[in-house]
């Protein structure tokens, strides 16, 4: 990666940013073997978490689809679930076209690897250069750590054998647990998640596998008459 | 578990589906804008389906009650959170209180 922050875009970017950024990329790697080695673990072959994460690059939604397989759900129901959640790529992709002066090819290329995380380092900085350089930095980091990650993930999950004897399926839910907390501060947000875990749960035993969690969106509703303030779009780093 | 199939097609539908959201704004941004009203509801929406899915894949395994060993391994994981411990610990402490439940004899 030294060669890479020598480029001129990056001569931007301080010492801290630097570590800051390599940082995030060790936390991605952490979580992409944990995603790898559920994945392998749980009974995949070992392509598809690699060619997911090269391909999807967005680690909530990857687990998710995992989980809604892995619970008997079908394939389509694991799209959908994924697709829903990365959503948010959307007003995320508005919010970070306002901030990057980039050229179309470097929009095309720069929007495959936005992330929740990249986000929030393009906003550390209002001036143009510097906010331009920190989304690169901490979207290659990623991008680099979230696959290498994976991979070495993918392959010991398949070599450590029963899944269970290991505690892998107690694995899967800490993760996303420790992604969704910080996410759950206002207390609107808590409602609608309370409802929608309660009503996909209560609602399993009579709805195909998947089912439930899309149906869990009823939670929605307690976003109803609600006024909008503006807040940070950003959401709070897995690692933390 | 054995029957753990994710066809390629499912994982390229997901992928082009994720990259047109990400890509609409890079592209659209000066045709277009989103309401905060919007914004808020993408993020919330994704938050609830995530909690939804550590409840039911902690509590449930192919619909029927998973066990004792993997909720209270869950649940060591959110004192872990609650303690302000690194990720990789809440991770693999979680796994590990499963493990063990189940080296003892706790289904």
């Amino acid at each position: 990666m030294r060669t890479i922050f020598q480029t001129p875009i990056f001569k931007h970017l301080t010492r801290q940013d630097v570590s800051d950024v390599a940082l995030v990329g060790v936390a991605a790697a952490i979580v992409g073997l944990s995603f790898g080695a559920i994945a392998t673990g749980g009974g995949f072959p070992v392509w598809v978490p690699i060619v997911m994460s090269l391909v999807v690059f967005a680690g909530a939604s990857q687990f998710a689809a995992l989980g809604v397989i892995l619970a008997g759900g079908s394939p389509l129901a694991a799209v959908l679930a994924g697709l829903i959640l990365n959503a948010r790529h959307l007003p995320f992709g508005f919010t970070v076209a306002n901030r990057l002066r980039a050229s179309v090819l470097e929009r095309i290329l720069g929007s495959h690897v936005l992330t929740d995380e990249s986000l929030a380092f393009a906003l550390k900085d209002s001036d143009p250069d510097r906010s331009r350089a920190l989304y690169w930095a901490c979207s290659l980091s990623l991008f680099v750590s979230w696959n290498a990650g994976t991979a070495v993930g993918a392959i010991m999950g398949e070599t450590l054998g029963d899944a269970a004897t290991f505690g892998l399926d107690a694995a899967f839910p800490a993760v996303l647990l420790a992604l969704v907390l910080p996410a759950l501060k206002d207390r609107r947000t808590q409602a609608g998640a309370g409802i929608g875990a309660a009503v996909g749960l209560l609602l399993t035993p009579y709805l195909p596998a998947g089912v439930p969690v899309l149906v869990s969106l009823v939670g929605l509703v307690a976003l109803i008459g609600q006024k909008h303030q503006t807040e940070p779009l950003t959401r709070e780093e897995p690692a933390e | 578990m054995s029957s753990a199939v994710m066809p390629i097609s499912a994982i390229l539908a997901l992928a082009a589906g994720t990259y047109a959201f990400r890509v609409a704004g890079p592209l659209l941004h000066d045709r277009l804008t989103l309401s905060p009203a919007l914004q808020k509801l993408f993020t919330t929406a994704a938050v609830i389906m995530l909690l939804s899915l550590v409840i039911s894949s902690t509590i449930l395994d192919g619909g029927a009650f998973a066990g004792w060993a993997r909720p209270l391994g869950v649940a060591a994981a959110a004192a872990l959170y609650f303690a302000k411990m690194p990720f990789p610990v809440i991770v693999i402490g979680a796994a590990l209180t499963t493990a063990g439940l189940r080296a003892f004899g706790v289904a």
